[in-house]
């Protein structure tokens, strides 16, 4: 098989994440969309390591699985404290950003 | 002792210091310390001139350099001290003056709390008076010339707890600026066109440069005397200067600092020399002003003010005198030099007629008071007749050597300045004899409650001292030119020419006019008696007593078009300047309120404004690496 199918495969995988984060207002669901995002980079990093023959693009992938579970973390903990003081985890109700 | 001789300056300095540093702990004891470092500059000053006076004509300009004041490349200046016959001339003046001064406050201030502060203000004029005629460079003259200023301002407003006097020493400093400027301008244009300030080079490059240089240098200077010496047009400071304590009158007002602009002028003799129209300039602003002083003196009722307005006529004098070059620079110095001590004189017996009468100084409520003031009496009426120039007092020498040498010349110029001078003589007499009469003779017009006394030993031995100088030091230093033969070596040798009257026949024709301004104010102030209350004037008095409206003239001239310029100023400000900051700050403002609008609040899209920007960047890159 190609190694450029799972090049493919991570456009895709990249863009669903990427409509998801835009287009719902769960923010879980939002959330699981940057997660999303995050593992069809993995996949193109590790598709392009084998299609060159060197290992850079796999070691990436371990730093950007760091940085997700790190970022998981800090993610869970704004959903969880926007829903405490909100009762809700809908992405369009706040709006104190609004100018 | 010439090498000494910066003790002149740094003893009275070091004691203004001691007095203004110790506070209240030295107000005991204060003023004689004041009166002690006075006297060791006068000591000095002695010193250094039997040293002179020893010496050959020619040796007598000595220099002692003190320190390199600014080392600057082009401009490095010396600090030094020229030390020669002008100098010491006026180092005695001041010195003797002012030692007899500080001697005479002792017991004029002792019922006032501040007399220590009063001292130390004396001190530093002492002080900066000595550095300004010292100075060898017009640099330091310059620090001398705003110390003295300073002080001045000071003393004029001394009991500035009476708004009207703060006001008069707020004058005098703001009239002095404008004079003070001429003198940074003669120095910025000696430094472009001689490259140095000091006085022994400005002399050599004024040989070689131009008239014109040299007229516009002579005409600054000009600004600057009569900013100083309160000559027309910077004159009307003077009279409210009296604000200030008496012996401040005596020794500020009267015999030194306003002589400075006289010292000035001749000290620049070889730019003027190089300049004809600055020094007829110099010559004719004297005649204006002895003509004005005159008027004004003759209409006054305040004893102060009327001596005031006598000291601007006398200064007008001496810078007639000077403005004749060579011939009058002795005789301005020598005129200087009298006036110091009969105008001192005379200020120090007014002081102790209003020490008498309860600081009255209004003349209409004296009178009589030559019973129970003899020595005051006596002493005054020296003063009052060396002023005059009744032989063989000290004002004819030296008064009547200037209208000899007013008489001097070519055209319309002797006539012109002589009859002016010859006039000047005779207002003179009148308004002297007038003030002389009105407060010592007529009958009693005191207030209530007056009880006129003498003044204290203190007070008194300072006024006959200078009651004998009055008398005698005119004929002293007359006898055999001693005097102008003593100034040669600053003030160059002058050919004598004849002046256009004969010499007896201008005497005669002086004395003539001062015994008819005597006996005039002899017939209106002692045979007909004078009212307690000024009757209503007639237009010239009007115009004299308000000092010949010289108020409302600056008032009309220069204050009110300053104020309208100032307010235009301060719109242009608001509507072009400011204007052009606000309108920037509301146009971001409104920048600002536009794009608040791309804030939506929505987090999503952020998202959307984010994934656009993330592929646009994108984008360019892979377009560029391409």
């Amino acid at each position: 098989m190609s190694p450029m199918a799972f090049v493919y495969l991570a456009a895709v995988l990249f863009s669903i994440g990427a409509a998801t984060v835009m287009l719902r207002r769960n923010a879980i669901i939002a959330f699981m969309g940057v997660e999303l995002m995050l593992n069809a980079a993995n996949l193109a990093f590790v598709a392009f390591a084998r299609l060159h023959g060197t290992i850079d693009g796999q070691i990436m992938a371990f730093f950007v699985m760091v940085i997700a579970a790190a970022e998981v973390v800090v993610g869970l903990a704004i959903i969880i404290a926007l829903f405490r003081a909100r009762q809700t985890i809908s992405l369009d109700e706040p709006a104190e950003l609004k100018g | 002792m010439i090498e000494l001789s910066w003790l002149l300056i740094a003893a009275p300095l070091l004691s203004a210091a001691v007095l203004i540093g110790l506070g209240r702990r030295a107000d005991r004891w204060g003023h004689w310390l004041g009166v002690a470092a006075s006297t060791v500059a006068l000591v000095v000053g002695a010193g250094a001139l039997i040293e002179t006076l020893g010496r050959e004509a020619h040796e007598r300009a000595q220099n002692v350099h003190l320190f390199t004041f600014i080392p600057g490349g082009e401009l490095t200046v010396e600090a030094g001290l020229a030390v020669d016959p002008l100098s010491l001339t006026f180092v005695m003046l001041i010195t003797f003056v002012g030692t007899l001064i500080h001697v005479y406050s002792v017991a004029y201030m002792e019922h006032d709390a501040r007399r220590r502060v009063f001292f130390a203000y004396l001190n530093l004029f002492i002080a900066a008076m000595l550095l300004l005629v010292l100075a060898d460079s017009y640099l330091l003259l310059f620090i001398g010339w705003e110390g003295v200023g300073l002080a001045s301002y000071l003393l004029i407003g001394f009991w500035n707890h009476k708004p009207e006097y703060a006001t008069a020493a707020n004058k005098a400093f703001i009239v002095n600026r404008v004079g003070d400027m001429g003198l940074i301008l003669a120095m910025a244009l000696m430094f472009a066109h001689f490259g140095s300030l000091s006085f022994s080079e400005v002399n050599a490059g004024a040989a070689a440069a131009s008239p014109a240089t040299l007229t516009a240098i002579g005409l600054a200077l000009l600004l600057a005397a009569t900013g100083k010496s309160a000559q027309f047009p910077l004159q009307s400071w003077l009279g409210d200067a009296m604000a200030g304590p008496t012996p401040v009158s005596a020794l500020i007002h009267a015999a030194t600092m306003v002589t400075a602009g006289v010292y000035l002028i001749v000290r620049s003799a070889a730019i003027f020399d190089g300049a004809p129209d600055a020094r007829l300039a110099v010559a004719i602003i004297g005649a204006i002003t002895l003509l004005m002083g005159a008027i004004i003196g003759t209409a006054k009722d305040d004893i102060k003010k009327a001596l005031a307005a006598s000291t601007m006529s006398q200064i007008g004098y001496m810078m007639l005198a000077a403005g004749l070059g060579p011939i009058g620079y002795g005789f301005a110095i020598f005129h200087l030099l009298t006036h110091g001590f009969f105008k001192a004189g005379m200020f120090l017996g007014a002081g102790s007629v209003m020490h008498a009468m309860q600081d009255q100084v209004d003349m209409r409520r004296f009178g009589a008071l030559r019973g129970l003031m003899v020595i005051t009496w006596a002493t005054f009426g020296l003063g009052w007749l060396a002023i005059l120039g009744v032989p063989p007092f000290s004002g004819f020498w030296s008064k009547d050597k200037i209208i000899e040498a007013a008489f001097v010349g070519e055209g319309w110029q002797p006539w012109v300045l002589g009859g002016a001078a010859l006039l000047g003589a005779g207002i003179t007499a009148f308004y002297m004899s007038r003030l002389f009469f009105m407060t010592f003779h007529g009958r009693r017009r005191w207030t209530e409650g007056q009880h006129p006394h003498e003044s204290p030993w203190l007070m008194t031995a300072p006024m006959i001292v200078l009651a004998v100088g009055s008398a005698f030091l005119g004929w002293f230093l007359a006898t055999g030119d001693r005097f102008t033969t003593w100034l040669e070596p600053v003030t160059g040798h002058a050919e004598h020419h004849d002046p256009v009257l004969a010499v007896p026949v201008i005497v005669t024709l002086t004395l003539v006019l001062v015994v008819l301004g005597a006996a005039l104010a002899w017939w209106m102030y002692i045979h007909h008696d004078v009212a307690e209350e000024a009757p209503a004037p007639s237009i010239p008095v009007l115009a004299a007593r308000n000092d010949l409206f010289q108020d409302s003239v600056n008032r009309a001239l220069f204050e009110r078009p300053g104020r309208h310029l100032t307010r235009t100023l301060v719109y242009a400000d608001a509507a072009v300047v400011d204007g052009a900051v606000n309108a920037n700050a509301a146009g971001i403002s409104k920048l600002g309120e536009a794009l608040r609008k791309t804030s939506t609040g929505n987090v999503r899209s952020y998202a959307l404004l984010m994934f656009l920007g993330v592929v646009i960047v994108t984008a360019i890159a892979l377009l560029g690496v391409r």
